[in-house]
């Protein structure tokens, strides 16, 4: 009961900073000056439409670039985490329990019909979806990380209406690997024939609003969509043991 | 239909509500599943009031368009830094839930309880 009260306390002291915000909070009416500068800076240079991607791609490219290189530091200690433990070890541990039969030892029930048939129509749709957000992101809302969940939710849903099957970790491994050198290589083009470090500006700009436009932002956004489908559905396949 | 509270104090009201509601959950709980699940909440919340700090009275979202000109968009696009920034937090939380889950499922292989009572090494 003391906990209770303690916790209480806690949570109305958090309650009373948070009033304390909101009540000196004012509403903006003006864009602050960074970000009226990226609001006019990111369709004259980057000839991109949306400014979020732009942010995302280019003013923050490094930002960005850290955080596939969080996403995959969390798949890797993923697995490490929940590897399979040696031969020798789990004979041991079987020899320990034995009689002991658990619900982990059940058989897994058969998904349901609907699930099965479900998948067989939605999942192109998730996928062909999935793609449209990713190269779509430049021009509207959307974009690499955005569209790479929505690769990863399609993934999850193939694992549930077949539970049986396994995921090419190896493969997709291989595909993230490869969607990571290229950005870092994009990113490299850029300080050579452009400004700086992942500047997209090596290409033509071309039309502003078309679909092949803005310079290498669709390409990294596509690369950075691929590399974080790829990563999410590794990091499904892992939990499923 | 009009409250008369600002767009962006009714969201900052909201996610902060959410975070308090986590907070409460995590410290009341004593099952590790229901402290990830507080913990996501307080996650949620935080990106309301992130997202809720860029509004700009009467703005619209930052994509050049037939319906907003480059011209308009200084004054109408709301501030687009809070809505990059959050996809940043999303991810990292979205790591933290997944390593936090990781360990979850080894304590549970430990102990076989999720209980946070059963461990008592780290508990002084």
């Amino acid at each position: 009961m003391t906990r209770h009260v303690i916790v209480a306390l806690v949570v109305a002291l958090f309650g009373l900073v948070f009033v304390r915000l909101v009540g000196g909070y004012a509403e903006l009416s003006a864009l602050r000056p960074l970000a009226a500068q990226y609001v006019t800076q990111a369709p004259l240079e980057l000839g991109t439409p949306n400014i979020v991607t732009g942010i995302l791609i280019t003013f923050r490219g490094f930002d960005t670039l850290g955080e596939v290189a969080v996403l995959f530091m969390v798949a890797a200690s993923i697995g490490l985490l929940l590897k399979k433990d040696e031969p020798n070890a789990a004979s041991e541990a079987a020899a320990a329990g034995i009689g002991e039969h658990t619900a982990d030892d059940a058989p897994l029930r058969e998904p349901s019909e609907i699930v099965r048939t479900g998948t067989d129509v939605l999942l192109p749709l998730i996928f062909v979806f999935g793609a449209y957000v990713i190269v779509n992101g430049h021009l509207s809302a959307g974009g690499g990380f955005q569209g790479g969940a929505i690769v990863a939710s399609g993934a999850m849903l193939m694992l549930l209406a077949r539970p049986g099957s396994r995921l090419s970790v190896a493969l997709l491994s291989v595909i993230e690997s490869f969607a990571g050198v290229l950005y870092v290589s994009l990113g490299l083009v850029g300080l050579v024939f452009a400004a700086g470090f992942l500047d997209p500006r090596f290409l033509p700009k071309g039309e502003f609003g078309a679909f092949v436009s803005a310079g290498a932002i669709p390409l990294i956004s596509a690369l950075l969509g691929i590399k974080v489908g790829a990563e999410l559905s590794v990091i499904i396949d892992r939990f499923r043991g | 239909m009009t409250t008369g509270l600002p767009v962006s104090t009714i969201l900052l009201i909201t996610g902060f509500c959410l975070a308090l509601i986590g907070l409460w959950g995590m410290l009341t709980h004593r099952n590790i599943m229901r402290i990830i699940i507080g913990f996501a909440l307080i996650d949620t919340g935080l990106h309301i009031v992130m997202v809720a700090t860029g509004y700009i009275t009467g703005g619209t979202a930052p994509i050049i368009d037939r319906a907003l000109t480059t011209a308009a968009a200084t004054e109408r696009a709301i501030d687009p830094i809070p809505s990059a920034l959050v996809v940043t937090a999303i991810v990292i939380g979205f790591s933290v839930t997944a390593v936090m889950l990781g360990f979850a499922i080894r304590l549970y292989a430990a102990r076989k309880t999720l209980s946070i009572d059963a461990f008592t090494e780290s508990k002084w």
